[in-house]
């Protein structure tokens, strides 16, 4: 490991750096931070702390309205992410930018000067370099594999391994676990750190508390634009750093009482379901949920998550097995329908399903009853009533936006998750299908959405929540499904949760089996 | 301004919330972006006319003459604002809801064909306050069903609009014209030519000019697009699903209805172009009653951005330069060749300064 020597300039000075939006913005406000050579810095904030603004400027894809930028003491100015690059900068962003129908190898080399113009690189070679960081930092993955067969784990390593081939010293990683199983986090960790042990420096981007405090050296906290605290990992605590992340402290756990159960809402039957690739996502898959209750469904990441959500919504369709809403089946039927029956859809994905980035706040809210009256009168919109239903609620839901007719597209993640579900409780559902509903969000909000959701549960609507989060399962579900590989593995109460078999259930035990296991053990 | 909102209490910050954000100063430039590059355009086809012998500044001012210098000229030009008018005005909608339809021209043949077959079948029998909108309706229809079959291929079998539309323009062009001089021949000519509508069935002018009904027609459609696309349910489905048709499906909206109106809309408005042009100036079906404005149509809407206002400045920039470019051919002797590339060059120099704006304007 190479020591770091406080007399040496650090490998990049960001210095005063200040940026404007439109709209007047503030994202980046005097921000001074220094990257010393072969360590982590961690840079936390809620969304729209100005993380990504930050790190966009450093690699040149913004200019900064004031302040500069030096690398390795010397002070540089960029124009575009060609001189970061040329500089020895890297940057992993968390929408992986890779030709799909390319190997790995045509993707790395793609956009690189080739040293026997006009032909491409040889193969071999390529193929050799590849290899050969792939072993010196454990990012194993096959170069004359096509990019579309990867999961989304190896992608990432394909990305980290595109810095790296084209030399960069200094790597900028965006939000690189939110995409990733467990596993795949410690692999990624195992990888970081060999990296700053071989004298590269990285900047980490997270606003994941427990993974700051587990891989980095120092951590940076932003807030608002502005830089609030730099400092040495064990010289804080999660708790610390969350208090000046928020401003203020983040109750983690829901307060709420227990469940009153009413009807069945809900009820899926032998569900059997396939993916894009056609082969079966979901086996033989029944629950039931009921008035006032939240059912949890817990698992890895891409173990039929997305298809249960898709196939319920009516997105997907149903090859055998039964949908039920309110005792009426509805299975393969259109949105449409499922809305008229009472279903309620906050989707994992809000861009791809949900929201119209280019429309504004207020016609997203009544997306799905723009017919109907108040906001169509004698065939015609009715703007003030359009317009009346978004001031209400945003200011019900605390939707922090200039305008009631900004651009979606131009609101953090945690208020355009406030906008899809002010629309969707707006509808008063009987049931709700909430999916990821925390992804992206920025912690505040996080809270604010949990307790909206328990004040519903509270009001007799029957909830399922699917989540990859297990805490926030665990926090808000009064049942608990365990999904792997499609199947349901086993079914518990929230009350009577372990962690450790949740975690076995997961990993794709039956139940049964670990309560057999478990009766044999103790026989 | 947004810092001093989220630092204040919630129903604070709420209480600013104002209705609309304040305009840029960017869509200025916006809009004198395609301006210069018309003017280098017409700076590189002055360069273009000095090699060929003739005087950049004469040839221009015979251009600016021909299409604005006086009532003739003005009326000339106004005969081709009309019908790009129209089509930019139908295809608008249907860009707007992302459907993507190539085939004015074939609408247009058709609604030619189906409204010049009622006013060769009624004209005997109909007076012309009668008869003119039974053809109008009958070219909406024709265009309309034309365009059915590529919204019906999109919709039932997944078959791309763009080719549909393309493809079925040369059918239709080459059946109007099999009927034109087959069946519908005028017996009493040995052109190539279907029998000639009569008074009843031409498009009513203004006393004294060539000024006709299917241009007033074309200037009222443009509030109606503009209240159609922006003030009903139906706009605001189509534009919804040409923002995103997953996100309107999921929100319950028929996308099926939404595509096949937009398809449907814009193959109307192609055929009421088709027998407007045919009842006020061809009188008759044959060879060359287009004017290329199905393809030229594509242009006026996107130039005019998707937008009824901007659609009727890119139809009246078209109609003047195509006009002007004329003039300098007929009346200044410059090459029929030169005059349209000048035409062309104007073209591509306004789109490009518009993509340049539209990049680097924001």
């Amino acid at each position: 490991m190479i020591p770091t020597n406080a007399s040496t300039p650090p490998v990049v000075e960001l210095r005063n750096i200040v940026k404007h939006f439109h709209g007047g913005v503030l994202a980046n406000d005097q921000i001074t931070i220094q990257l010393q050579r072969g360590e982590i810095l961690g840079l936390l904030g809620e969304n729209g702390a100005g993380k990504t603004t930050l790190m966009n400027i450093l690699y040149g894809l913004l200019q900064p309205d004031a302040g500069e930028i030096f690398v390795r003491g010397q002070r540089s100015h960029f124009r575009s992410t060609h001189d970061a690059i040329a500089h020895g900068l890297g940057m992993v962003h968390q929408h992986f930018m890779l030709v799909p129908t390319f190997t790995v190898a045509e993707n790395l080399v793609l956009g690189q000067p080739s040293p026997r113009k006009p032909f491409l690189e040889n193969r071999k070679t390529v193929a050799r370099r590849i290899s050969q960081l792939s072993e010196q930092y454990g990012l194993q993955v096959d170069p004359n594999a096509e990019v579309w067969q990867l999961s989304v784990g190896q992608e990432q390593r394909v990305e980290i391994l595109k810095t790296l081939y084209r030399g960069a010293e200094i790597l900028i990683l965006d939000e690189p676990t939110a995409v990733l199983t467990p596993q795949e986090v410690d692999e990624l960790i195992t990888i970081l750190r060999k990296l700053a042990q071989d004298g590269r420096s990285l900047i980490f981007i997270s606003h994941k508390l427990h993974e700051v405090m587990q891989i980095c050296d120092r951590v940076a906290v932003l807030r608002d634009g502005r830089l609030v605290h730099t400092t040495p990992v064990q010289a804080t605590n999660p708790a610390e750093l969350s208090r000046m992340m928020v401003g203020r402290d983040v109750v983690l756990r829901v307060n709420k009482g227990p469940a009153k159960p009413g009807a069945v809402r809900l009820r899926l039957q032998n569900l059997q379901v396939r993916d894009d690739r056609q082969l079966l996502a979901l086996r033989d898959v029944s629950l039931a949920v009921h008035a006032g209750e939240i059912v949890g469904i817990a698992g890895v990441e891409g173990n039929g998550q997305r298809e249960l959500e898709e196939a319920i919504v009516g997105l997907r369709p149903v090859e055998q097995g039964q949908v039920q809403l309110n005792q009426q089946d509805v299975t393969n039927r259109p949105p449409r329908v499922l809305f008229n029956a009472g279903l309620g859809h906050v989707p994992s994905d809000r861009y791809k399903t949900a929201l119209l980035r280019e429309f504004s706040i207020a016609e997203n809210l009544v997306l799905s009853r723009i017919d109907q009256p108040p906001f169509t009168q004698h065939g015609l919109l009715n703007q003030p009533a359009i317009d009346q239903n978004a001031r209400t609620l945003i200011q019900q839901f605390d939707i922090r936006a200039p305008a009631i007719d900004t651009a979606v597209a131009k609101l953090s993640g945690g208020n355009a998750q406030k906008v899809v579900l002010a629309r969707e409780l707006s509808h008063q559902p009987q049931v709700l299908l909430v999916a990821q509903p925390t992804r992206g969000v920025d912690v505040g909000a996080i809270e604010y959405v949990h307790q909206a959701l328990v004040r519903q549960r509270d009001q007799g609507m029957a909830i399922l929540l699917i989540s990859t989060e297990l805490e926030e399962i665990l926090n808000l579900s009064d049942r608990i499904i365990v999904l792997y590989e499609g199947q349901v593995m086993g079914e518990c109460l929230a009350s009577e949760a372990d962690v450790q078999t949740l975690g076995l259930m997961m990993a794709g035990s039956k139940l049964a089996t670990i309560a057999n296991q478990q009766g044999g053990a103790t026989k | 301004m947004s810092e001093a909102q989220s630092s204040g209490a919630p129903s604070a910050a709420q209480a600013t919330i104002q209705r609309r954000q304040p305009r840029r100063a960017t869509t200025i430039w916006s809009l004198l972006a395609p301006l210069l590059g018309a003017l280098a355009g017409l700076l590189v086809g002055a360069f273009l006319i000095w090699l060929s012998g003739a005087n950049p500044i004469t040839a221009y001012g015979v251009m600016v003459s021909g299409a604005f210098g006086g009532t003739r000229q003005i009326t000339e030009t106004l005969l081709l604002i009309g019908p790009l008018l129209l089509m930019g005005l139908g295809l608008t909608v249907a860009f707007r809801g992302r459907v993507w339809n190539i085939g004015g021209e074939g609408q247009y043949y058709m609604g030619a064909l189906a409204g010049t077959v009622v006013g060769l079948f009624f004209q005997q029998r109909l007076p012309g306050l009668a008869l003119i909108p039974l053809m109008l309706i009958a070219g909406m229809a024709g265009g309309a069903l034309w365009a059915g079959i590529a919204a019906l291929l999109k919709i039932r079998f997944g078959v791309n609009e763009i080719i549909a539309t393309l493809m079925l323009n040369y059918i239709a062009e080459y059946t109007v014209l099999y009927l034109a001089r087959v069946p519908l021949k005028d017996p009493t000519s040995f052109l190539p030519q279907s029998a000639q509508l009569l008074s009843p069935a031409r498009m009513p002018t203004l006393v004294g000019t060539r000024i006709h009904l299917g241009i007033a027609l074309a200037f009222l459609l443009i509030p109606l697009i503009y209240l159609l696309l922006w003030k009903t349910p139906l706009g605001f489905r189509i534009r919804a699903i040409g923002a995103n048709t997953t996100v309107a499906y999921h929100a319950g909206m028929n996308v099926a209805f939404g595509l096949a109106f937009a398809l449907l809309f814009s193959g109307a408005l192609a055929g009421l172009t088709g027998i407007i042009e045919v009842s006020a100036l061809h009188t008759r079906l044959k060879a060359g009653i287009s004017g290329n404005y199905g393809f030229t149509g594509i242009l006026v809407a996107l130039l005019g951005r998707l937008h009824p206002l901007g659609v009727l400045v890119a139809a009246c920039f078209f109609a003047a330069l195509a006009i002007g470019a004329q003039t300098m051919h007929s009346v200044y002797g410059l090459p029929i060749a030169l005059a349209q590339v000048i035409q062309g060059l104007v073209v591509l120099f306004v789109l490009a300064a518009d993509a340049l704006a539209r990049r680097y304007g924001k």
